[in-house]
């Protein structure tokens, strides 16, 4: 209840600590909460980030969350290791409550939640994840060597994680909806000249087999509409991402897909005083990069709001 | 309590299955992200638990164990008690969230 910060952060991916390193370095002691079990967010299940600039041999996902962090911390952000549970975004100074029930007080605040995987939707996905189901490669590709896996999913990461899988499994059966991948032309012609992945085109899963543990999946072909089963050990999600917006709904504009609506080219939410950046707010192109860039434009933009 | 153990494929017997003390079995490796986040709450847990004994075993270097117990997921934290496992915590949580799970073995 006592001090009243100038900016909290909240969310740690590169939007989160590029906005810290920007209000950092501005003096504006920024407080940024990393959460307890998502710090770094989904950089940190990555393998090699080859296409962020200026790490010209490409850089591993979590190493590059590490060193945006520390350059945060050498500027002065605090970073707290725990997960906001509500805010009050509502008056002049708003509040942010924290999963140790600590409230803070800022006169700005900067959303950099991010997005959270998609789910498929299906009953059995939810029983089986963790016994075969999985949405992290490069966590649980280690269990599946010398079995037959399915990916599914159509774009970057699904495509990295078909390719990362063929270290350990005998063949990688990738599904798709369509007849060609959305991914980016270097991924995708890494998966078709991978002699160990297998495209499924015009097929979406309709439901995952096995009783303890997942023995196969059943698709149906989006042409003709048949289905048939196939049998693979693993299953691994990858069809996109939902931005997390739990924090904020009913509190801030939403669009139609649950992505906090900015003022653009400006990160400005439909609150003053409160700014948006990252996957949370991008619909189109959800790279690291691209969130590090409006993560500094919202570090800017609320530098700007307090001078005012 | 204090700090976690370390139990391997060749002393899983003897520190898990035979422990007169429920035994929370952490399944890990260094490549995997979300259990690098889990650790640290794991040790605070193991700081301030009476009776349950935290024990981390990396599937990377013990890879028996996991495929005995069927693991495909990491982390997966196991609780055993009279060398069965009562109860299986898939993918990392927050601390409030783990305190809840595993409240009757504290």
């Amino acid at each position: 209840m006592s001090d009243i910060r100038n900016v909290i952060i909240i969310g740690s991916g590169p939007a989160g600590y590029t906005a810290a390193v920007y209000t950092a370095r501005a003096q504006l002691a920024p407080l940024l909460f990393e959460g307890s079990v998502t710090a770094g967010g989904a950089l940190m299940n990555t393998t090699e980030v080859e296409n962020f600039p200026g790490f010209s041999d490409g850089i591993m996902g979590p190493q590059l969350m590490e060193q945006m962090r520390a350059q945060a911390v050498r500027f002065g952000a605090e970073i707290l290791t725990d997960d906001v549970v509500s805010v009050d975004l509502s008056g002049e100074i708003k509040s942010v409550t924290d999963g140790s029930g600590n409230s803070y007080q800022a006169r700005s605040v900067i959303l950099a939640m991010g997005s959270g995987y998609r789910e498929l939707g299906l009953p059995n996905e939810k029983r089986l994840s963790g016994h075969g189901v999985s949405w992290c490669a490069t966590c649980d590709g280690f269990f599946f060597r010398g079995q037959d896996i399915a990916v599914v999913g159509g774009g970057d990461s699904a495509a990295e994680e078909a390719t990362f899988l063929t270290r350990f499994a005998d063949r990688v059966y990738l599904i798709h909806r369509r007849e060609e991948l959305r991914a980016s032309k270097i991924m995708a012609e890494r998966v078709l000249s991978n002699e160990k992945i297998v495209p499924v085109w015009n097929s979406e899963v309709v439901d995952v087999l096995g009783d303890a543990k997942v023995s196969g999946i059943t698709l149906r072909n989006t042409v003709s509409g048949e289905t048939s089963d196939l049998a693979v050990t693993g299953l691994f999600i990858a069809i996109g991402h939902d931005p997390r917006n739990e924090l904020v709904t009913g509190l801030i504009d939403l669009d139609a897909e649950g992505y906090v609506v900015v003022d653009s080219p400006s990160t400005r939410t439909s609150i003053p005083g409160v700014f948006a950046c990252g996957d949370l707010v991008d619909h189109t192109y959800r790279q690291a990069i691209t969130a590090a860039g409006t993560g500094c434009a919202a570090a800017l933009d609320a530098e700007r709001f307090l001078s005012h | 309590m204090g700090a976690t153990q370390t139990v391997t494929d060749a002393s899983f017997s003897a520190d898990v299955l035979n422990s007169a003390k429920p035994v929370l079995v952490d399944f890990w490796a260094e490549w995997c992200g979300p259990c690098k986040m889990v650790a640290p709450i794991l040790e605070e847990i193991a700081a301030g638990s009476e009776n349950l004994v935290i024990a981390k075993l990396n599937v990377d270097e013990n890879p028996q164990t996991a495929a005995s117990y069927g693991i495909t997921s990491i982390p997966t934290m196991s609780v055993f008690q009279g060398g069965q496992i009562v109860k299986t915590i898939i993918g990392a949580k927050p601390k409030a969230a783990l305190m809840t799970d595993l409240q009757p073995y504290l």
